[in-house]
């Protein structure tokens, strides 16, 4: 990972996306947005990462990514997401929905929709509204799905004044993040650790599915689902786990990957779903790393390579942003940790040695047999200061933004 | 106290009339508000109608600049960086260490002012391009009195060596302030003194090295004695110049853009193999040639010249009056006590220099919106007053997102700010309780491990719970977990609710003796006791003996105890009479389902125990 670049913006970031390429479309990535938050004045900007390779020679601006256009955004940019082509949605802490439309011809934002009360609390008694932070959005040409602190889910359809369809007290927690399953099915976290499938077509406040890790509690922050196999999801937690769930079956995750938590420390936790035991539970250390129990970081985002499913890629609080590659085209049977050209190499043993019968229809990800479970964990960025709030990948290219106020863009991440 | 060290500044607030009307204001952490008062010295009618306003002066405009906050954000993983140099580094490759650093910062001021100047040129009104220029000026500025600290604290080049560091110095920074100078130096300078300098790989000694020059230099003498260049002025002066005569060089004012490069050029000449302890005598009289009494020396010629006398403190302390904001100050001070060289300077009140200017310095960055993040790290490598500091703060900061307090709490969480931690959750606990929000409400005090709170909030669900006849939030309060037992309240909710789902999988003896012992373990607060006995009614009307003999006794009791307890009201309020008809009615009910099942029970235990 030589190339990365990093761009200090003087705000901090809260989201970042690629704009998705025109079907069938051969180039790479472009063009991406991004969101701030916390600052006075908030901002949803479009960036090109252009084509400099001509400048090449001067020597500096591969990579170098310039403003395109920005618009003012009322409130923290909590979520966001391209609808299409030309049009971004945004999740505002105000609880409020944007649609901005970008014109190409002359370089500029404008705002094409709003639901300005999409979330909101009501009072106890008084039928006073507080408006509720939006925290997460969905889109699907032409559906947009909403959650909220509110615990409410809303369905918009792009053209349409109100919403098709809102489930209120759909959460007694707040709802940190939504994804869709298969239309009409959605995917929601919450702060007390569930992970609720919801369809659509049925009446009722009831999700059509629980899923959880058994007592914890602990927040769950991402969501995504593998591009393929749509049985097959990721969270990350307010402890920095990766959770790999099948959906299909049973109500706790296949695996648990302990990640964002101490500096320089990886460790394993492999369960088997097929009986409900932990079958091998391995802490895997650094040499040197500390042996105090720092306090896990919440992981922020979780985003499987849409093209590459096999590699999955993971942000944190504590500024880390990192490659996870279970491929299976590996002769190692270990778990490895690169950072700064460092590599080490881990083998995890196994208590249980069962034959997996279909190994080639099952998931690299769902595999449960440690032994023949292999991550490789790349750390793409070299020093850890503040939060990696949100990441992108598409193609070679990555883009991920932090509260130091940088915007870091790779095109070269498989090199 | 010490000496005021200059005349305080006097800031006018556009808008405010202080001679009309007597103010008010009040201190904050990076800032002060103040208002207009509708006090009147003199006892006048005319009732004049005050400013509505109050006014938030910031001492600390910096903060806000937009370009800054680029030298803010990348200087803090400088900063980190720099902390967490191993202290048992020694010798070269510490010092190697730290002079990356100083570089590196450098370098940040320097894209900084880049930024700054493609700023300044673009700028639309003059007004507003002249405040960027000066801004360019002010961070030249910064780097160039950083680059010099640079050379004689950190660096510490020994004689010979020496020179060449501020050659470079003098290049680097005239080129930068005008272009014009940068010609000059290229003219003037080199040629001749390229190859002299080239110490071919350090085999020259410092001695060889003087004797070698000694000689060229008594060589050019004598050229001068012997008026070889008398046909030509111009040469005449080149070799006046390159024997180091003052005021041939003086003769040269213009292209000369100020006295350092006089100093540095003069030494260049006239003692290349200059020592450090010998520095300060050529730059005070190079200044006072220079400026020939014309003017007086400005802040950056004090801030240099103290720098040349080796004196650290002075440096800081005229920074510290000439700039506008911590930023320099903070991490200068920083570095160079990283190189051990503040050690024995303690201030009078309490932390020493770099924590004193490093507080100040986070503080200002948790006075702005955004940038507070940063000062947390700044507080943590102040070891004495910074903790402190931080949780004066940290307390401070408006949590408009449950995503930002959770980043909030994260930073008190691993620095073991209990009480800190406490105080956040309590109030997105409250939060939540207003928004009616129970679940999340719950969930915040059970973080918080806030018993009380946990007791109010499970309150509030059991009243939802008897007005409306149904339980709101089962997913929160289905998988509690050992988190039940923080409060007995919420043991109660949670048993409760258990209750009714065993009740509802037609698990009646569990679900009886779960009722019962909730109220015989006294978990269940008395005035609920009502609604579980009416609970036990339909158990008590199955067509099986659910509660056995024992149980019902048990029962009994409870509901005795409950109604003798209860004061006899006489009062005419007619609602009160209905309620209480209601409960008369009910209690008869119990009484009688109770006595019935007692007669059932005893018969069945009987006829059981015949078998």
């Amino acid at each position: 990972m030589e190339e990365i670049y990093a761009k200090f913006v003087s705000q901090k970031i809260s989201k970042t996306r690629w704009r998705p390429l025109p079907p069938g479309s051969l180039q790479t990535a472009e063009t991406f947005a991004t969101g701030s938050w916390d600052n006075e004045e908030n901002y949803v900007s479009l960036w090109s990462i252009g084509d400099f390779e001509n400048l090449d020679s001067d020597g500096g601006f591969e990579g170098d990514h310039q403003l395109l256009c920005d618009i003012r955004h009322h409130g923290d940019i909590m979520d966001l997401q391209f609808f299409d082509q030309e049009r971004i949605v945004t999740a505002s802490s105000t609880g409020c929905v944007t649609v901005f439309l970008h014109h190409p011809n002359n370089q500029t934002l404008s705002v094409n929709q709003q639901w300005t009360t999409a979330h909101y609390h009501t009072g106890p008694s008084s039928p006073s509204y507080s408006s509720a932070p939006c925290t997460g959005i969905v889109c699907n040409n032409p559906e947009i799905v909403t959650v909220g602190e509110d615990g409410r889910i809303n369905l918009f359809r792009a053209d349409h004044k109100e919403a098709v369809r809102t489930i209120d007290n759909a959460d007694s927690s707040t709802l940190h993040a939504v994804t869709f399953l298969r239309t009409p099915e959605i995917l929601t976290v919450n702060s007390i650790g569930q992970l609720k499938i919801w369809d659509f077509r049925q009446q009722g406040n009831e999700p059509s599915q629980i899923l959880s890790l058994t007592g914890d509690r602990v927040p769950l922050h991402c969501v995504d689902r593998h591009p393929n196999q749509q049985h097959v999801v990721a969270t990350g937690g307010q402890d920095g786990m990766l959770s790999i769930w099948d959906v299909r079956q049973g109500t706790m995750p296949v695996s648990l990957l302990k990640a964002h938590e101490a500096e320089n420390r990886v460790s394993l936790l492999s369960m088997l779903e097929c009986n409900g035991t932990i079958s091998a539970h391995h802490s895997l250390s650094f040499p040197g790393s500390s042996s105090s129990p720092a306090s896990a970081s919440p992981m922020w985002e979780v985003h499987f390579h849409p093209s590459n499913p096999d590699h999955l890629f993971t942000c944190s609080e504590d500024g880390s942003l990192w490659h996870w590659d279970a491929s299976t085209d590996v002769p190692e049977k270990s778990l490895l940790f690169h950072q700064g050209g460092r590599t080490s190499t881990f083998l995890s043993h196994s208590i249980s040695n069962q034959a997996n019968v279909h190994q080639s229809v099952i998931s690299s990800w769902l595999s449960t047999d440690p032994a023949k479970d292999r991550i490789e964990i790349t750390s793409l960025l070299p020093s850890r200061t503040l939060s990696v709030n949100s990441l992108d990948v598409l193609g070679p290219c990555l883009v991920c933004g932090t509260d130091a106020e940088a915007i870091y863009v790779t095109r070269h991440l498989f090199s | 106290m010490e000496e005021l060290d200059g005349e305080p500044t006097v800031t006018l607030i556009p808008g405010v009339n202080s001679k009309k009307h007597q103010m008010c204001f009040d201190w904050g952490p990076g800032e002060m508000l103040v208002c207009e008062t509708s006090f009147n010295k003199k006892e006048k009618s005319e009732v004049v109608p005050s400013c509505p306003f109050i006014y938030i002066i910031r001492k600390d405009v910096d903060v806000y600049s937009q370009v800054l906050r680029k030298l803010f954000n990348e200087s803090h993983g400088i900063f980190v960086g720099l902390q967490r140099i191993e202290e048992e580094l020694t010798g070269k490759s510490r010092k190697s260490q730290l002079v990356r650093v100083s570089k590196n910062y450098r370098s940040v001021i320097r894209a900084c002012m880049e930024e700054m100047h493609q700023v300044a040129i673009a700028a639309k009104d003059p007004a507003s391009g002249r405040q960027f220029s000066s801004q360019v000026s002010i961070l030249s500025a910064m780097e160039l009195i950083w680059n010099l600290c640079e050379i004689l604290f950190i660096e510490v080049a020994p004689a010979g060596p020496l020179l060449l560091h501020l050659l470079d110095w003098v290049r680097l920074h005239v080129c930068e302030v005008d272009s014009l100078s940068a010609d000059v130096l290229g003219s003037e300078n080199p040629s001749k003194h390229e190859s002299f300098w080239n110490l071919p790989g350090n085999t020259q000694t410092l001695t060889e090295l003087e004797l070698k020059w000694q000689h060229w230099h008594e060589e050019c003498e004598r050229y001068l004695q012997d008026c070889t260049f008398a046909s030509n002025p111009h040469l005449e002066s080149l070799c006046k110049i390159m024997l180091g005569d003052e005021a041939a060089l003086l003769e040269q004012k213009e292209l000369l853009s100020n006295w350092y490069h006089f100093l540095v050029t003069r030494l260049l000449y006239s003692n290349p193999t200059v020592k450090p302890i010998d520095l300060q005598y050529y730059a005070q009289s190079s200044l006072d040639l220079f400026l020939g009494g014309e003017s007086s020396p400005e802040p950056l010629d004090n801030i240099l010249m103290a720098a040349f006398e080796f004196d650290i403190h002075q440096v800081i302390k005229e920074c510290s009056i000439a700039l506008s904001n911590w930023w320099f100050v903070a991490h200068l001070t920083d570095l160079l006590d990283h190189c051990k060289l503040l050690q024995s300077h303690n201030l009078y009140f309490g932390s020493n220099m770099r924590e004193c200017l490093l507080l100040e310095y986070a503080s200002g960055l948790f006075a702005h919106p955004s940038l507070w993040q940063l000062g947390v790290d700044y507080f943590d490598y102040c070891p004495e007053l910074g903790r402190v500091s931080l949780e004066l703060h940290i307390e401070r900061i408006p949590l408009n997102t449950e995503q930002k307090a959770l980043k909030v709490l994260r930073i008190c969480e691993q620095r073991q700010m209990t009480e800190q931690v406490r105080s956040i959750c309590k109030i997105l606990a409250m939060k939540a309780v207003r928004n009616n929000r129970l679940g999340s409400a719950l969930s915040w005090s059970i973080r918080a491990k806030d018993a009380a709170f946990a007791t109010l909030v499970s309150d509030r669900f059991l009243r939802d719970y008897c007005e409306r006849g149904c339980f709101s939030d089962l997913d929160l309060i289905d998988n509690l977990g050992p988190a039940m037992m923080l409060s007995d309240r919420l043991t109660f909710l949670g048993k409760y609710r258990e209750f009714h789902r065993v009740y509802g999988e037609k698990r009646f003896a569990d679900a009886a003796s779960l009722l019962l012992s909730l109220m015989t373990s006294q978990i269940a607060p008395r005035s609920f006791w009502m609604t579980l006995l009416t609970d036990a009614l339909p158990l008590l009307e199955q067509k099986q003996v659910i509660f056995s003999a024992e149980q019902t006794y048990e029962l009994m009791q409870c509901l005795e105890d409950l109604t003798s307890g209860r004061p006899v009201h006489g009062g005419p309020d007619t609602q009160q009479c209905q309620d209480d008809d209601i409960e008369t009615t009910k209690v008869e009910m119990l009484r009688l389902a109770l006595a019935r099942n007692l007669a059932r029970a005893i018969v069945r235990e009987g006829s059981l125990e015949g078998f």
